[in-house]
């Protein structure tokens, strides 16, 4: 590959290769306040080509490879380079990551104890823990939550925050323009922004968590609060998992703890306010 | 209907954690993750490790739970064994 990067998020060391600049300029500078060590072996690869060696400078597209593939997946325009670099690293995990217990969840900390939210797109999960990371609560990551099989913890994946469509907006208005990547419009999961996670959730990402709330936020509709058994988080959480069946009873073991030390709500809500304020009534009732 | 005999899974082929009103069974032999509801839970444990048909099954569960009315049970218990049989978590004796 001509261009490459090495990015550190959470546990996971990146190599990502391209046969352009553009991605990986782009990604250089979102992750720029990430640790960086270059000695250390890439644990996933992501590669950004084109189809054909003349397709990099006639109607480039980028293509998505790696340690995994995905036959089908569309290439896209070289504008949205940096969608693809973000779609390649989640890629790579999901599918390959096997130390933890990967959830399609967001989470975010406070007092050493974590609130994870996991969600279908459009959930609301990563706009809720977009906002809640610029309070006074810690981003541990908006798309994926690791789980500890060994001793239960979450642990963070920080990666930058992918804010579509109205949530944009809504983040944009509270941070440092600085901290927000390039509008990535028409893409397709609508427009793109990226959201640099602020300086200390980064600093603290190799900081396990202890599991303390489960939320399983649905946005839209008037507001709803429904206790979740064992058994549905259960079956939600292995729907949610990437590797849940990779992983074995490593992963059955994992889960059956998780859903039984954490209580469990299915939340709705009808805008961004109204599930912060639900999200943090709920913390302040969850037993310590 | 012929009332088959079943031998429960070897007690160290499946881990059995109650769910609230779930009970999730991992068989370690097939990797696989089950889902079910009472009286699954309880069928597997009265089987113990010897072979036992619908009717012992009966037996077993009404003197456990205090039941009577068994001829009544054993049809349904056939059933419910059939299908812990096509999940692989009993085998026919």
């Amino acid at each position: 590959m001509r261009h490459s990067a090495r990015i550190a998020v959470g546990p996971v060391q990146f190599r990502i290769g391209s046969d352009w600049r553009e991605p990986v300029a782009a990604l250089e500078r979102l992750y720029a306040g990430y640790p960086g060590d270059d000695a250390r072996p890439a644990d996933a690869t992501v590669r950004l080509f084109a189809a054909r060696p003349w397709r990099r400078w006639l109607r480039p597209s980028v293509h998505i490879g790696g340690d995994f593939i995905v036959p089908d997946a569309l290439p896209l325009p070289l504008s949205m380079g940096l969608l693809a670099a973000e779609m390649g690293m989640n890629l790579q995990v999901a599918l390959g990551w096997r130390r933890h217990m990967l959830l399609h969840a967001s989470a975010v900390a406070r007092d050493g104890r974590a609130l994870i939210m996991s969600g279908e797109s459009g959930s609301g999960k990563s706009t809720l823990a977009a906002l809640l990371g610029e309070s006074d609560w810690r981003l541990m990551g908006d798309e994926f939550t690791l789980i500890d099989p060994a001793g239960g913890d979450a642990l963070a994946f920080p990666r930058a925050v992918s804010l579509k469509n109205e949530a944009i907006a809504v983040v944009a208005a509270r941070v440092d323009a600085a901290r927000l990547g390039p509008l990535l419009a028409g893409t397709p999961k609508g427009d793109i922004r990226h959201l640099v996670p602020r300086a200390d959730a980064i600093a603290a990402m190799h900081e396990p968590v202890r599991p303390a709330l489960l939320l399983f936020p649905r946005f839209g509709g008037a507001v709803s609060v429904e206790r979740m058994g064992e058994g549905e988080a259960f079956v939600r959480l292995t729907e949610a998992s990437t590797n849940y069946v990779a992983l074995g009873e490593a992963g059955f073991g994992a889960l059956t703890r998780l859903v039984r030390g954490t209580p469990a709500f299915g939340i709705s809500y009808p805008d961004s306010a109204t599930g912060i304020a639900l999200v943090e009534q709920l913390w302040a009732e969850t037993p310590r | 209907m012929v009332d088959r005999a079943y031998r429960a899974a070897p007690t160290d082929a499946l881990r059995i954690e109650p769910l609230g009103e779930l009970t999730a069974i991992f068989d370690r032999r097939s990797m696989q993750t089950h889902l079910v509801v009472s009286p699954m839970p309880e069928i597997l444990n009265a089987m113990g490790t010897d072979s036992c048909n619908a009717a012992e099954l009966a037996g077993r569960l009404a003197a456990a739970f205090d039941l009577d009315a068994t001829e009544d049970a054993r049809p349904i218990l056939a059933e419910r064994l059939a299908e812990l049989a096509a999940m692989g978590l009993v085998a026919r004796a």
